[in-house]
């Protein structure tokens, strides 16, 4: 399933920018980075069981937003991209 | 989790392969090429000088992430491997078995059959797509099909499964030329040759097999096999023998019909192959990359499994056919039935 991953966290405090940081690492866990605060994973029900909780449990909802979408098994028919740094199919060829 | 995980190929030369947090990070001159999280792998192929940080190994062991290290050209070198996962018992009786001559001459023989049968489906197949098919298929067919009525008649010995796989691969390679449609004289075949591959075809062959090899050992080892104890091949230190006769039926209908694929479509062409001191011939970086994308894509192709019936892709099979084959093992299936394609 690919999970589209948006997050605002506030970075006023040095606490904010912690929980960004925190917020960034664990979806680069699961997934990649296709633009600033924008993470598409691609998992399965364990890692999503996984990567949720510690996602909810990292940001604080007082000051911070985090939306999740649902992509579905194929995203290549609902996610378009153009210009610069392309995702990579890690079901795909991998090839480096 | 799926059964099916993603392998990733490493081809460029220095690269160096980093763990960062749960990804693997592909580095070339301190810059990250590729990251990928470690949950869509099953396996890393290296090609020639490329290195590893042991962090990063002690990681993938952990999942069950194998390495492979092949020389530029495909030629296996080393494969690094974490603790043996499944049961015990399983490789115990794996080893019961290779000592048993009668056990052992019938697994040979469902690898023999397996790889004959899918030789010859390679043939009919490629005089059926042809109006006028060259006399040399459907003969080198009707040759392999009389080696299956004999394989298929009566108990034998390991050594006389051997000398059918060794018959059966002589006609087949005499009939292999005339499934190439190009009419360029680089990619005529005349004679199987390896260590080097002497020509364009044997060294897409070459590698190619290197690639099924691999995908062989990491299913093997991911049921609990021990890929190096085989029947059909004979022990040899280093040498993953039940891998090789798990891939004899993947040599037809995965390698084979891939590289003929690269010919008739002209996805390759004799400039992408050079030829080094020692008469060998190699691929190009571009031919290899070429290669490799045609092989990742072949995988992802839809299939029903002639045995099981699940719907699932060519990635799998290997998967499908090492759990038949401990399932064989472990005595729970009479015999082993290999893939065999129509």
């Amino acid at each position: 399933m690919h999970i589209l991953v948006c997050y605002d966290v506030s970075t006023i405090t040095p606490d904010g920018r912690r929980r960004l940081r925190k917020v960034a690492r664990l979806c680069k866990d699961y997934g990649q980075r296709v633009q600033q605060s924008v993470f598409e994973c691609n998992v399965g029900d364990v890692q999503w069981a996984t990567l949720r909780p510690a996602l909810l449990s990292e940001f604080n909802p007082a000051e911070d937003s985090l939306r999740f979408y649902r992509l579905g098994e194929d995203p290549s028919r609902r996610a378009e991209h153009h210009g610069v740094k392309p995702s990579v199919d890690f079901e795909g060829p991998l090839i480096a | 989790m799926s059964s099916y995980h993603n392998t990733l190929y490493v081809t460029t030369p220095g690269a160096y392969l980093a763990k960062d947090h749960e990804n693997v990070a592909v580095r070339v001159e301190h810059q990250t090429r590729m990251s990928v999280p470690m949950h869509h792998l099953g396996g890393v192929v290296c090609f020639g000088p490329v290195s590893a940080s042991p962090e990063l190994m002690a990681a993938c062991m952990e999942r069950g992430i194998g390495f492979s290290y092949l020389d530029v050209n495909g030629r296996f070198l080393a494969r690094v491997e974490g603790p043996a996962s499944g049961n015990v018992l399983l490789r115990r009786r794996q080893y019961r078995l290779a000592d048993d001559p009668e056990a052992a001459a019938a697994l040979a023989r469902s690898f023999v059959f397996g790889k004959v049968s899918n030789s010859r489906a390679m043939l009919v197949r490629s005089a059926r797509e042809r109006p006028e098919a060259p006399p040399g298929l459907l003969e080198g067919a009707a040759r392999l099909a009389g080696r299956l009525v004999d394989l298929g008649r009566q108990p034998m010995t390991t050594d006389e499964a051997r000398g059918h796989e060794g018959e059966a691969a002589a006609g087949y390679f005499a009939a292999f030329d005339a499934m190439i449609r190009s009419t360029d004289p680089a990619f005529r075949f005349t004679l199987r040759s390896r260590r080097p591959p002497m020509d364009p075809v044997n060294a897409l062959l070459s590698f190619v097999y290197a690639l099924v090899r691999h995908d062989c050992t990491s299913a093997l080892a991911a049921v609990g096999l021990d890929p190096g104890v085989g029947y059909l091949h004979v022990d040899r230190p280093g040498r993953p023998s039940l891998a090789l006769d798990l891939m004899e039926e993947f040599r037809p209908a995965l390698a084979d019909r891939l590289v003929l694929a690269l010919i008739n479509r002209s996805q390759v062409s004799p400039g992408g192959f050079v030829r080094d001191e020692a008469g060998g011939v190699l691929m190009d970086a571009d031919t290899r990359r070429t290669v490799l994308i045609a092989y990742q894509e072949r995988k992802q192709v839809a299939l029903t499994h002639p045995i099981t019936g699940e719907a699932t892709t060519f990635a799998v099979v290997p998967h499908i056919q090492a759990r038949l084959l401990a399932r064989t093992i472990r005595g729970e299936l009479e015999r082993y039935q290999p893939f065999l394609v129509r």
